[in-house]
């Protein structure tokens, strides 16, 4: 089969740009992309858009050219930008497509995500009550692996501040003010045992990647990104997920996170032991801790040692979240998983600048989840 | 002067409970394959049947996990007072049936631990401007039983 590699990377900055459509930061994202790999618009045979707030998101080409290509919305919650890459990329090889796009935007309203339970097939009771919110279910989990895998309100702290730190030095990044783990545990409690700056904020962006058969990169690029595998998975009975009024007793079952995860390892050929660089999903501070057990990159538990050691900084043998992840850089769903892709793309070309991780990285993996128990990881490689 | 009360909807829990009729959730049990659902499920998510039969569930259980909700939720869908007092929520398993999610009567995380005795009860989670409280399933920490 043929194999698909990114030859451009095009990243909007995350942010609020008040007066400025998503379709307008799709496209600047696009044409950033198209830079980068030195191609134009009408080279561009096909493509997959991801985007919650934007209704027709195929209708980007009306910025870009009206070029008759098949361009497809997709969404799929917070997995929407893994979904779009795993398209493009799956149309590069079968031989739908030489030369493919993958493109997110954004723009959510300020504060948590509100929503009408019955779309998400839940009664409305759950929503009236005060029980439909997405961040229960992230200050529930934590703190239930807390109590299993001896994980601190530290280590939570520590994942947090890391972040932030990272956003920093990261111009394009949204959250870019440092805070120490002190700060981060003086901020208040929104949903115990997460506090205010350890959770992410929906926000606005846009992000886009050109890819193109293997075979072809050297005409683009000398530095092409390999898609090793994509996986998409969603939950299990008897996992607990998101937006559950009940689950079922039992033997534990694994997260749709760790059967991606899986899924793409042996896809790939790759293990965790080879991962150089990964961007996690980081919902909040507890779901990077846990995110790095369920992509199989440690332990349950080992988190606490780990972190504690600095293993996770950008220095340290286990970088995540090195553009300061989605605690960083916000939320644009349709966006956010090819931001972490763009991230690894430049780690793994050596051109991430002041947070570029030593050595010379060869295996990058990301990692998305959210509602309703969806999870995509794409493994990338040099 | 007597409150009205009404539940938040109808088929979630007994109502109205009294002496003869205690106050239980409502869910329901797959005819095929025994899956215990709350709420009561037209469709077995484990099997697919269509047939199933009510079960009342148990009213006590313990606490599998929590959190707290300290700023007040998006409205819609929340519907609860405008004058936000911060609550808590979790999980409670109910041996042998299901985990539940639900509104806990203790807002305090440090009055709360994994594995508590937990035992149903109801909660006025608002008051409609003609005054009637709007009841829902709430768990309160249970006596402790001594071992």
């Amino acid at each position: 089969m043929t194999e698909a590699v990114i030859i451009g990377v095009g990243l909007h900055p995350f942010g609020r740009f008040a007066g400025k459509p998503a379709l307008d930061m799709g496209a600047d994202a696009v044409r950033l992309a198209l830079a980068d790999a030195g191609v134009t618009w009408p080279q561009v045979q096909g493509g997959y858009v991801g985007s919650y707030e934007v209704a027709n998101p195929d209708a980007i080409v009306g910025r870009l050219g009206l070029t008759g290509i098949p361009l497809r919305g997709v969404f799929n919650g917070c997995a929407t930008a893994g979904t779009a890459v795993a398209q493009a990329a799956r149309a590069i090889e079968t031989g739908e497509h030489d030369l493919t796009i993958a493109i997110g935007m954004d723009k959510h309203p300020r504060g948590a995500f509100a929503a009408d339970p019955s779309v998400a097939g839940i009664p409305s009771w759950y929503g009236q009550t005060g029980l439909f919110l997405t961040t229960h279910f992230f200050g529930m989990k934590i703190n239930r692996y807390m109590h299993d895998h001896g994980i601190s309100h530290e280590t939570l702290a520590r994942v947090a501040s890391k972040n932030f730190r990272n956003a920093a030095g990261n111009e394009k990044a949204w959250r870019r003010t440092p805070l120490t783990p002190e700060e981060v545990l003086a901020s208040p409690v929104l949903n115990y045992p997460l506090r205010q700056f350890m959770y992410c904020g929906p926000n606005e962006g846009a992000a886009a990647l050109v890819l193109c058969r293997a075979d072809q990169a050297h005409k683009y690029t000398g530095t092409p990104v390999r898609v090793r595998s994509t996986a998409l998975r969603s939950r299990r009975l008897g996992a607990f997920e998101v937006q559950s009024p009940s689950f079922p007793v039992g033997e534990p079952v694994d997260s749709p996170t760790t059967d991606a995860s899986r899924e793409a390892y042996e896809r790939a050929g790759i293990g965790p032991e080879d991962v150089d660089v990964a961007q996690l999903q980081d919902t909040d501070a507890g779901s990077e801790v846990i995110h790095m057990a369920e992509n199989g990159l440690c332990k349950d538990g080992e988190q606490e040692r780990l972190i504690a050691e600095g293993a996770t900084e950008i220095g340290g043998s286990l970088p995540v979240n090195t553009d300061g992840g989605l605690l960083g850089n916000g939320e644009p769903i349709g966006a956010s998983g090819l931001r972490q892709i763009h991230e690894i793309v430049l780690q793994l070309r050596g051109a991430a600048g002041a947070r570029q991780i030593p050595g010379t990285p060869r295996v990058g993996y990301t990692h998305l989840y959210g509602a309703p128990g969806v999870s995509a990881v794409t493994i990338l490689s040099t | 002067m007597t409150l009205t009360q009404k539940p938040v909807a109808p088929g979630l829990f007994t109502w109205p409970t009294g002496e003869s009729a205690p106050l239980r959730l409502i869910g329901s049990q797959c005819a095929a394959c025994d899956l215990v659902s709350f709420p009561a499920a037209p469709v077995c998510v484990r099997c697919a049947s269509d047939e199933s039969t009510e079960r009342l569930l148990a009213d006590r259980g313990t606490l599998w996990t929590y959190t707290t909700q300290d700023f007040r939720p998006p409205s819609p869908p929340y519907d609860g007072p405008r004058t936000f007092e911060p609550y808590a929520v979790g999980y409670i398993e109910l041996p042998g049936e299901l985990l539940v999610e639900a509104r806990l009567t203790e807002p305090d995380p440090d009055k709360l631990r994994i594995g508590q005795h937990m035992r149903l009860t109801l909660v006025p989670y608002t008051v409609q401007d003609d005054g009637t409280e709007v009841m829902t399933f709430a768990f309160a920490p249970a006596e402790e039983e001594t071992s």
